[in-house]
C-alpha cells in the first residue's frame, strides 16, 4: 500500500482553528495520520499542541476545521465538520474511535486497577463483563502489573499509574491513541517503563499521536514529527529532519534548548 | 424528684422516638437529599434559568425559618384549600428544608472532584450523565460525608419542632407528660438525654461511613 492510499488512513484533520476572543490557539492545522503511524507533536508550552490532541478526542471543540476517520464514507468514516454544529453524536463517534493517556493519568481514585480498565468495554461498549475481564488481565501482564489487578489507584507509583492509564486506553480497541504529555508528571526515574511500553505499542503497529517533550524519545519512535508554535505548525517532517536538521529558527531554537536540558 | 415517674417515662420517651423521631428523620433525609441532588445539579446547570431556579430556592430556604417552613404548610395551606395531616407536612416541611442545606454541600463535593475526572470518563466513551454516576458522584459522596452527618444529626434534633403541629414524637410526649406531672425539669431533661445518645450514635456510625469511603484514598 502506497502512504497515499486511502484506506490506510485513519485521521485527517483540516485547518482547525480556535480562538478565545482575539488570542488565537490554534490556525490552520493539518494533521493526517495513517495506520501504523507515529506522530509526535513537540512545541513549547502554550503552543496549542495540546489542544490539538484533545480536538482529536472531542475533548476541546475547535471553532472551525474538520476531522475525517476512515475513509469518510458514511459506512466505516465520520466526517466531523467543527464550523458547523457538532452534536452529542458525533463527538461519542470521535471517541468512540480514540482513545486518550492523561499527564496525570486521571484514574478513578474509586476504583480497583481492573475496574477502571474495563469500566468503558463493559459500561460504554457493553462487551461481556468476563471477556473484559481477561482481556484486561492479559493487557495489565503485558506492562508488567498483572499483580496490581486488585490495587486502588494510590497504591501505585506515578509509573505504574501511568501503565494502566495506557491499558485503559487500550481496552476500548481504539483506531487511534493520544498521550497527552505521558511521562511529564513522572518522576525521572520512572519515566523509562513508560517510554518502554509506547515504544512497543508502536513496534506493535498502534496508531498513536504523542504530544511530547522527551525529543530523543520521539526521534526513536515517531514517524513524523510536528512542531508548534503559537497555534501553527511551524514544521514537519520526518523525525530524524526535524529534529536533527531543522530548517525553521523557531524549531531550531526549540529543539536546541530542549537538548541543553538533557 | 419523682424517680418512679422518672423512670417509668423513658418507655413513653423511646416509644416516641422510635415511632416518630426517626422515622421522621430517615424519612425526610432520604427525600431531603434525592431533592439535594436535583437542586445541587440545577446549580451547576450551564443554563441560566435552571440555575437560577436551584439558587432561588437555597435562598428561602436557608433565609427563612425551620418552624415558619412547617407552620405555612401545616397551618398556611388550608387556607388555600390545602390540607394536609401532621405528618405528610412535617415530612415535607423537613425534606425541603434538608434540601436547600444538603444541595450546597453536594453542589461543593461535586465541584471538589477534579476537572480530569470527568474528562477521563468523557474519554472513555461516556456521557455526561454515566459520568456523574458512575465517576464523579462517588468520589463527592466520600467528599460529603462529613458535612451531610452534620445535616442528618441536625435534622434528628429539628424534629421535636413537629411536637408543634401535633406529630406524635419524643419531644410531643415528654411534654405532655411533663405538663400532666408537673416535672418540667426532669422530662426535659430526659429528652434531652435520648436526644443526645441518638446522636452518639450517629456519630459512631459517622465515623465508620468515612472509614468505608475512605479505603481508596492514601492516609
Amino acid at each position: 500500500m502506497s502512504p497515499t492510499d486511502p484506506s490506510t488512513m485513519v485521521l485527517e484533520a483540516r485547518n482547525l482553528a480556535k480562538a478565545f476572543g482575539s488570542n488565537t490557539v490554534l490556525r490552520d492545522i493539518d494533521i493526517t495520520i495513517r495506520r501504523g503511524q507515529v506522530v509526535a507533536l513537540i512545541g513549547p508550552s502554550g503552543s496549542g499542541k495540546t489542544t490539538v490532541l484533545r480536538s482529536l478526542n472531542g475533548l476541546e471543540v475547535p471553532d472551525a476545521g474538520t476531522v475525517t476517520f476512515g475513509s469518510g464514507d458514511a459506512s466505516s468514516g465520520l466526517a466531523i465538520d467543527f464550523g458547523a454544529k457538532v452534536g452529542k453524536k458525533e463527538i461519542a463517534a470521535l471517541r468512540d474511535r480514540s482513545a486518550m493517556v492523561f499527564q496525570h493519568y486521571n484514574l478513578f481514585p474509586h476504583m480497583t486497577v481492573l475496574k477502571n480498565i474495563i469500566e468503558g468495554p463493559v459500561q460504554v461498549q457493553k462487551r461481556p463483563r468476563a471477556e473484559a475481564i481477561a482481556e484486561a488481565e492479559r493487557l495489565l501482564e503485558r506492562v508488567g502489573l498483572a499483580d496490581k489487578r486488585d490495587a486502588y489507584p494510590f497504591e501505585l507509583s506515578g509509573g505504574q499509574q501511568q501503565r494502566v492509564g495506557i491499558v485503559r486506553a487500550l481496552a476500548l480497541k481504539p483506531q487511534l491513541l493520544l498521550f497527552d504529555e505521558p511521562t511529564s508528571a513522572l518522576d525521572p526515574e520512572l519515566v523509562g517503563d513508560v517510554l518502554g511500553v509506547i515504544k512497543e505499542l508502536a513496534e506493535e503497529g498502534w496508531t498513536m499521536v504523542i504530544v511530547t517533550h522527551e525529543l530523543a524519545f520521539a526521534q526513536h519512535v515517531a514517524d513524523e514529527v510536528i512542531f508548534m508554535d503559537g497555534g501553527v505548525v511551524v514544521e514537519r517532517g520526518p523525525a530524524a529532519e526535524v529534529l536533527r536538521a531543522p530548517r525553521q529558527e523557531r524549531t531550531k531554537l526549540f529543539v536546541k534548548r530542549l537538548q541543553h536540558d538533557v | 424528684m419523682n424517680w418512679d415517674l422518672i423512670w417509668s417515662s423513658f418507655g413513653p420517651l423511646i416509644t416516641g422516638a422510635v415511632t416518630g423521631t426517626i422515622p421522621l428523620t430517615l424519612a425526610s433525609f432520604a427525600l431531603g437529599l434525592l431533592l439535594a441532588l436535583v437542586v445541587a445539579l440545577l446549580r451547576l446547570s450551564p443554563n441560566r434559568v435552571l440555575s437560577g431556579i436551584g439558587r432561588f430556592y437555597v435562598s428561602v430556604i436557608r433565609g427563612t425559618p425551620l418552624l415558619v417552613q412547617l407552620f405555612v404548610i401545616f397551618f398556611g395551606l388550608p387556607s388555600i384549600g390545602v390540607r394536609l395531616d401532621p405528618w405528610p407536612s412535617a415530612i415535607i416541611a423537613f425534606s425541603l428544608n434538608v434540601g436547600g442545606y444538603a444541595a450546597e454541600i453536594i453542589r461543593a463535593a461535586i465541584l471538589s472532584v477534579p476537572k480530569g475526572q470527568w474528562e477521563a470518563g468523557h474519554t472513555i466513551g461516556m456521557s455526561n450523565r454515566q459520568t456523574l454516576v458512575r465517576i464523579i458522584l462517588p468520589q463527592a459522596a466520600r467528599v460529603s460525608v462529613p458535612p451531610l452527618s452534620n445535616t442528618f444529626i441536625s435534622l434528628v434534633k429539628d424534629t421535636s419542632l413537629a411536637s408543634l403541629i401535633l406529630v406524635t414524637e419524643l419531644f410531643r410526649n415528654a411534654q405532655q407528660i411533663a405538663a400532666f406531672s408537673q416535672e418540667f425539669m426532669a422530662l426535659y431533661l430526659q429528652a434531652a438525654l435520648v436526644y443526645w445518645v441518638i446522636c452518639l450514635v450517629l456519630s459512631t456510625a459517622q465515623s465508620a461511613v468515612e472509614r468505608r469511603l475512605d479505603r481508596y484514598v492514601a492516609h
